[in-house]
C-alpha cells in the first residue's frame, strides 16, 4: 500500500519537479508553539521573501514533551533540519553526542556578546553550537488600575513591597500577589529565581557557587527563601492546587494585584486583558534604598542545526538571517517579551516591554543560578530547586531545612561542593 | 490425545500474524531498551556493561531508592482504590444495566462509558477545573449544600492528592469493568435464571449464589487488568500534575518516576540506562503479578461452559 | 401482587442509582461543553452557567478551526483507528483460538509471550521503533501509526479474547469436526459468531488508547498531512497556553468524534452481546 503511495509520491515529485527542483523545505523543531501563528505570518515569510527557494516549516510539540520527543528524533535520525535549543545542559549534551552543529564559524556569531552565547558552548567557550535568540527578565507585574485605586506605588524595598501588600490584604477587593504552587515551577523561577539575585548579588554569588566558595545552606542563598515562605499569607485561597494557568488568569481577569513572573507574558497577556485595566511592572525589591538591584535577564532561546540534516547549506543561510539585527527586530517586537541578545539595539514598541528591559541599564543582570553546570548531575538541582521551593511555600519544609537538602544533593555529585 | 499428531499447522497459521506483527514491532525494541539497564556511560561517555551494577544503585543508593519505594508504594495504593472502588462499583452497575427489562438500559450504558472514552488530556484539564479552589465548581456546590468547610484544596495537599487522582481514575475508567462483567452476565443463559426463579432463588441471593460464580473468570481478568493497568499508569498524573508528581512527590507512581528518569526533565537529562533499569524492575513486578494470576488463579478457576 | 410491587420499588432503586451515575459520569463533560461556548469572563465568572445571549461566544471554536485543517485530521484518526482496530481483532482472535483451542507444547509459554505486551509501555520502545520506521521509509505515514497500534493492541486483545474462547462449547466445535469442517472453518463460522460480545469489547477497549494517543503521532508522524486529531488540538493545551476558549473548544471538538465512534461501536457491541445471549 504504502509502496504505491511512495511510487505515486515519487513520480508527481518527478513530474511536478522542474519548476520547483530548487525549493528546499526546512522544518524547525521548536517548543514554542504558542508563537505558531508569529513565525507563520511574521517571520518565516520575510526570510522567504528574501530567500526565493527556501520554504520553511515551523513545527512545534509542547513544550512538556519537547526534550523528550527531539531526542527520539534525532537519536532515530528524523528530526528537522533547525533545532531550537534550550539553554546549557540540554543542548551541550545534544552537541557532545554530534547531534547538532557546531556553528562557531557562523558570521552571525560576531553579532553577539559572550554572554548571549555562553548558554550555548562548551565548558570552554571553544565551540558556539546554537545562535542566541532571546532573554527573559524576571520582575513583578502589577495592577496599575487597582494600585491607583487603593493610592499604591510600586515598591522599591522589601519593606515597601511588605507593607503595598498588607494594605491591599487589607482592603480585601484584591489577592495581593498571584501565585500557586501546583506547578512548582512557578515557585522556583518566578519567586526563587526572581528575588535571589539581589540577595546573592547576581553573577558573584552564581560563580561562587559553581566555584565552591559559596554554599546553598550560606545566608544569601537561604534567604530567598525565607522571603518565599513570608509571601504565603498573600496568596489566594487554595494556592496549593492552583497552577500556572490560574495565576495567570487570576492576574489578567483583573482579580490579583501583583504577579510576579517573567517578561515573557507581556505579548500574551495585552490583548487578555483588552484594556480592562492598565498593567506596570517593577524589578525584584532591594533591601534599603539606593543599593544595587539586581535582575534575572536570562538566556532562553536559541537556534541550532541538526548536525544530520540534508541541506545543511540552506539552513546555514536561515541561522545566519536569525543572527542579523532585522531578524532580531522581527522578533522582539512580535513576541514582546522576549529581548534579543543581538548586540545591535533593537528598537521596541512596546512600553511594558521597554520597562523591562530599561531594568538593564539600572540593575546588574545574572541568569537563573541553576543552569549552567550545575544541573548536570544527579540529583538535578533545578529539578530540586522546584520541589524545595514549592514546599517553602506550602510550608511543607522550612527555609533551611529545603536548603539543606538542595546543599546535600549537590554536594553528592559535584566536586567542588563536597 | 496421547498418541503423537502430525505438526499441526494450523496453529502455526493461527499464530504467525499476531506473533509476527507483535515480535518486530514491539519486543525487539522493548528488549533492546530493557538491555539498556546493563549497561552504563563511563566518565569518557562510552557505553560498558556495567551487570547489575545498576540495580544496586536503583535499590541501594538512596537517592534512587528512596524515590522508587515512594512510587511503589504510592502505587500500591492508587491500585487499591481502584480494586476497592473501581472494581466492585463496576459489578453493580453491570448487574443493575443487565436486570431485565430495564428501560433505558442503552442510554445508562452509554452515558457511564462516556468518561472511559476520553483522553487524559481532556480529564486532567476538565477535573483541574472542577477541583480547583479559585474557579469554583467544586466549593461553590459544596457551598450550595452548606458544606464549604469540607473544601479543601485537594490536588495541592499532599495527604489527599493521591486519593483524589485515584478516584479521578476511577471516575475515569469504571466503564471497564461495567462492560465486562456487563458481557459477562449476559452470557448467562435464561434457563440458569429461570430455573433459579423457580427454586425461589431472587434479587440478590440470586446474583450471590447463581451468577457471582459464572462471572467470577471475568472479575478475575478485570483484577488483572487493573493491576497491569495502575501500574503502568502515567498519563493521568503527568497531565495534572506535572512530571514532578507534586505536591513534593505525593503523586509519584512508577510511570512517572521512570518517564522523568528515561526521558528526562527540563535540565535533567534523560537517563535511558537508569530509565531502562525502572523499568525493569517494573516488569518483574508486573510479571509476578501477572504470573501469579495465570498459575495460581486463573488455572483453578472453574469455568462453565454454555 | 405483592412481587410486582415488590420489583416496582427494586426497579425505581436501580434507576436512582444510574441516575445518579450518570450524572456524576456527565457533569465533567456537560462543564466542558458549556463553557466552551462562552465568553472568557463568563467562563470565570460563573463557569456552571449555560451560555446566556451575553455570554455566548465562538470565540473559541473560531480560533481552534483556524489553526488546521481538522475535517483531514480527524479523517486521519479515523483511517488509523479502524485499520488498526481490523488487524488486532482478526491477529488477535486468530491467536487467541490456537491458544485456547489447542494443546500444544509451548502453549502457555506462547500465552505469556503474548501477554509481555501489557506489562511494559511501548513508549519505551520508541526510539528502536523510530529507527525501523526511518529505515523502511514509514516517518511520516499512517501506516506506522497503524502497525505500532496493531502491536500495541494484540497482547490485550489476546488476553481478553483466550480467556472467552475457553467458555465456547467444545461440543459444538468437535461436532463440526465430526462434520468435517476444517480448523479454519471452525473458528470463522463456529467460534468467532460466539465470542462477538467479547470482540466488541475488545474492540472498544482497543480503540480508545488509540484515538487518545499523543505519543506517537508526536514521533512518528507529526507532518500536517498525518497529524491525528489529538495532535492536532494538542497546539492549545501547552505550558503557555491560557486561552481557555480554544482549549474548551479543542477539548469539545475531540470528544464529538470518538463519541460518534464509540457510539457506532456501542451498538455494534449490543448487537454482539445480546446475539451472544441468545444462544
Amino acid at each position: 500500500m504504502t509502496g504505491t503511495f511512495r511510487l505515486a509520491l515519487l513520480a508527481s515529485t518527478v513530474l511536478g519537479g522542474a519548476a520547483a527542483a530548487q525549493d528546499v523545505t526546512l522544518t524547525i523543531e521548536s517548543w514554542r508553539n504558542d508563537d505558531l501563528q508569529i513565525w507563520q505570518d511574521t517571520i518565516i515569510p520575510a526570510f522567504e521573501a528574501a530567500n526565493p527557494g527556501i520554504k520553511v516549516d515551523f513545527a512545534p510539540s509542547a513544550p512538556a514533551e519537547y526534550n523528550a520527543v527531539l531526542n527520539s528524533k534525532l537519536d532515530a535520525g528524523s528530526a528537522g533540519d533547525l533545532i531550537t535549543c534550550r539553554p546549557f545542559e540540554a543542548s551541550l549534551e545534544l552537541f557532545s553526542k554530534g547531534r547538532i552543529a557546531d556553528l562557531s564559524d557562523l558570521a552571525a556569531m560576531a553579532n553577539f556578546p559572550d554572554v548571549a552565547k555562553s548558554a550555548w558552548q562548551t565548558d570552554d567557550g571553544a565551540a558556539t553550537f546554537c545562535v542566541p535568540m532571546a532573554s527573559v527578565i524576571h520582575g513583578f507585574m502589577y495592577n496599575k488600575t487597582a494600585f491607583d485605586e487603593l493610592g499604591l506605588t510600586p515598591p522599591k524595598t522589601v519593606d515597601e513591597f511588605y507593607a503595598v501588600l498588607d494594605r491591599i490584604k487589607e482592603d480585601e477587593t484584591y489577592i495581593p500577589m498571584a501565585m500557586g504552587a501546583a506547578d512548582q515551577w512557578e515557585a522556583a523561577t518566578m519567586g526563587y529565581q526572581n528575588i535571589g539575585p539581589t540577595y546573592w548579588k547576581g553573577e558573584e554569588g552564581r560563580k561562587a557557587l559553581i566555584d565552591g566558595s559559596q554554599k546553598l545552606t550560606d545566608e544569601p542563598w537561604v534567604e530567598p527563601f525565607r522571603q518565599l515562605a513570608k509571601w504565603r499569607d498573600y496568596l489566594g485561597d487554595g494556592f496549593e492546587a492552583q497552577t500556572y494557568p490560574d495565576s495567570q488568569n487570576l492576574f489578567t481577569l483583573g482579580r490579583a494585584a501583583i504577579y510576579p513572573t517573567g517578561s515573557w507574558e507581556i505579548g500574551v497577556f495585552g490583548p487578555q486583558i483588552a484594556g480592562a485595566f492598565e498593567m506596570g511592572a517593577f524589578p525584584p525589591p532591594v533591601a534599603a534604598e539606593g543599593d544595587t538591584c539586581y535582575i534575572s535577564d536570562h538566556t532562553d532561546i536559541a537556534m541550532g542545526m541538526n548536525a544530520g540534516t540534508e541541506h545543511p547549506e540552506e539552513a546555514r543561510k536561515f541561522l545566519e538571517w536569525v543572527g542579523s539585527a532585522e531578524f532580531a527586530t522581527l522578533y522582539a517586537n512580535a513576541l514582546p517579551g522576549f529581548f534579543s541578545l543581538n548586540a545591535t539595539a533593537v528598537e521596541m514598541q512596546d512600553p511594558l516591554a521597554q520597562e523591562f528591559v530599561s531594568w538593564r541599564e539600572t540593575c546588574e543582570p545574572t541568569i537563573r543560578s541553576t543552569y549552567q553546570i550545575l544541573s548536570r548531575g544527579t540529583p538535578n538541582l533545578e529539578n530540586e530547586t522546584w520541589n524545595a521551593s514549592a514546599n517553602v511555600i506550602t510550608g511543607a519544609e522550612t527555609p533551611e531545612e529545603a536548603a539543606a537538602r538542595l546543599q546535600q544533593g549537590l554536594a553528592s555529585w559535584y566536586e567542588p561542593q563536597k | 490425545m496421547a498418541q503423537r499428531k502430525p505438526f499441526r499447522w494450523h496453529i502455526a497459521v493461527f499464530l504467525a500474524p499476531a506473533v509476527l506483527v507483535y515480535t518486530a514491532i514491539m519486543i525487539v525494541p522493548l528488549i533492546g531498551t530493557l538491555n539498556l539497564s546493563l549497561f552504563n556511560l563511563t566518565e569518557a561517555g562510552e557505553r560498558v556493561f556495567v551487570g547489575l551494577r545498576n540495580f544496586a544503585t536503583l535499590f541501594g543508593d538512596p537517592r534512587w531508592s528512596e524515590s522508587f519505594w515512594n512510587a511503589l508504594a504510592n502505587n500500591g495504593w492508587f491500585f487499591l482504590v481502584h480494586m476497592l472502588v473501581q472494581n466492585p462499583v463496576g459489578v453493580m452497575l453491570a448487574a443493575l444495566l443487565s436486570s431485565p427489562r430495564l428501560r433505558m438500559a442503552a442510554f445508562y450504558r452509554t452515558a457511564i462509558f462516556i468518561p472511559t472514552i476520553l483522553s487524559f488530556v481532556i480529564v486532567g484539564f476538565v477535573w483541574k477545573l472542577i477541583l480547583s479552589p479559585i474557579w469554583g465548581i467544586a466549593p461553590g456546590m459544596l457551598d450550595a449544600v452548606g458544606l464549604k468547610a469540607l473544601f479543601a484544596p485537594w490536588l495541592g495537599r499532599e495527604e489527599y492528592a493521591l486519593t483524589t487522582l485515584a478516584l479521578i481514575s476511577v471516575w475515569q475508567f469504571v466503564g471497564i469493568p461495567m462492560m465486562l462483567i456487563y458481557a459477562a452476565l449476559l452470557s448467562i443463559p435464561d434457563e440458569v435464571i429461570e430455573a433459579a426463579e423457580m427454586d425461589g432463588v431472587t434479587g440478590w441471593s440470586q446474583f450471590r449464589k447463581i451468577k457471582l460464580p459464572l462471572i467470577l473468570p471475568s472479575i478475575g481478568i478485570i483484577s488483572i487488568l487493573t493491576f497491569v493497568g495502575n501500574f503502568n499508569a502515567f498519563d493521568l498524573i503527568y497531565v495534572s500534575q506535572g512530571a514532578l508528581a507534586g505536591p513534593n512527590f505525593s503523586t509519584d507512581i512508577l510511570g512517572t518516576f521512570l518517564y522523568r528518569t528515561f526521558f528526562g526533565f527540563q535540565l535533567q537529562l534523560g537517563d535511558p540506562h537508569m530509565g531502562a533499569t525502572i523499568a525493569t524492575a517494573m516488569f518483574g513486578i508486573i510479571l509476578v503479578g501477572v504470573c501469579v494470576y495465570l498459575f495460581a488463579i486463573q488455572t483453578r478457576l472453574r469455568r462453565y461452559q454454555f | 401482587m405483592s412481587t410486582a410491587r415488590h420489583s416496582t420499588t427494586r426497579s425505581l432503586a436501580a434507576h436512582g442509582v444510574l441516575i445518579l451515575y450518570t450524572v456524576i459520569a456527565l457533569f465533567p463533560v456537560f462543564v466542558i461543553v458549556v463553557n466552551s461556548f462562552k465568553s472568557r469572563r463568563a467562563i470565570f465568572a460563573d463557569p456552571l452557567a449555560l451560555p446566556t445571549s451575553e455570554t455566548f461566544d465562538m470565540v473559541g471554536y473560531q480560533t481552534v478551526l483556524k489553526q488546521g485543517d481538522f475535517l483531514l485530521y480527524f479523517q486521519n484518526s479515523m483511517i488509523v483507528t479502524v485499520a488498526s482496530l481490523f488487524f488486532v481483532l482478526l491477529f488477535g482472535a486468530m491467536a487467541a483460538f490456537a491458544l485456547s483451542e489447542y494443546r500444544f507444547r509451548g502453549n502457555l509459554l506462547m500465552g505469556l509471550y503474548l501477554a509481555l505486551g501489557i506489562m511494559i509501555p511501548i513508549r519505551l520502545g520508541t526510539v528502536a521503533i523510530l529507527q525501523i520506521m526511518v529505515a523502511s521509509g514509514l516517518v511520516n505515514t499512517l501506516t506506522a501509526l497503524i502497525l505500532v497500534y496493531t502491536a500495541q493492541g494484540l497482547p490485550l486483545a489476546v488476553f481478553i479474547l483466550s480467556e472467552f474462547m475457553r467458555g465456547v462449547s467444545d461440543d459444538l466445535k468437535n461436532a463440526g469436526r465430526i462434520d468435517g469442517l476444517s480448523e479454519y472453518t471452525i473458528f470463522l463460522r463456529l467460534v468467532l459468531p460466539l465470542v462477538r460480545p467479547a470482540m466488541a469489547t475488545v474492540a472498544v477497549f482497543t480503540m480508545i488508547p488509540i484515538w487518545n494517543d499523543l505519543w506517537f503521532p508526536l514521533i512518528l508522524a507529526p507532518s500536517e498531512a498525518t497529524k491525528t486529531i489529538t495532535l492536532g488540538s494538542q497546539v492549545f493545551i501547552g505550558q503557555f497556553v491560557t486561552n481557555w476558549n480554544a482549549v474548551l473548544a479543542a477539548l469539545g471538538l475531540a470528544i464529538v468524534p470518538v463519541l460518534v465512534l464509540y457510539l457506532i461501536f456501542s451498538r455494534q457491541l449490543i448487537r454482539g452481546i445480546t446475539a451472544g445471549a441468545v444462544k
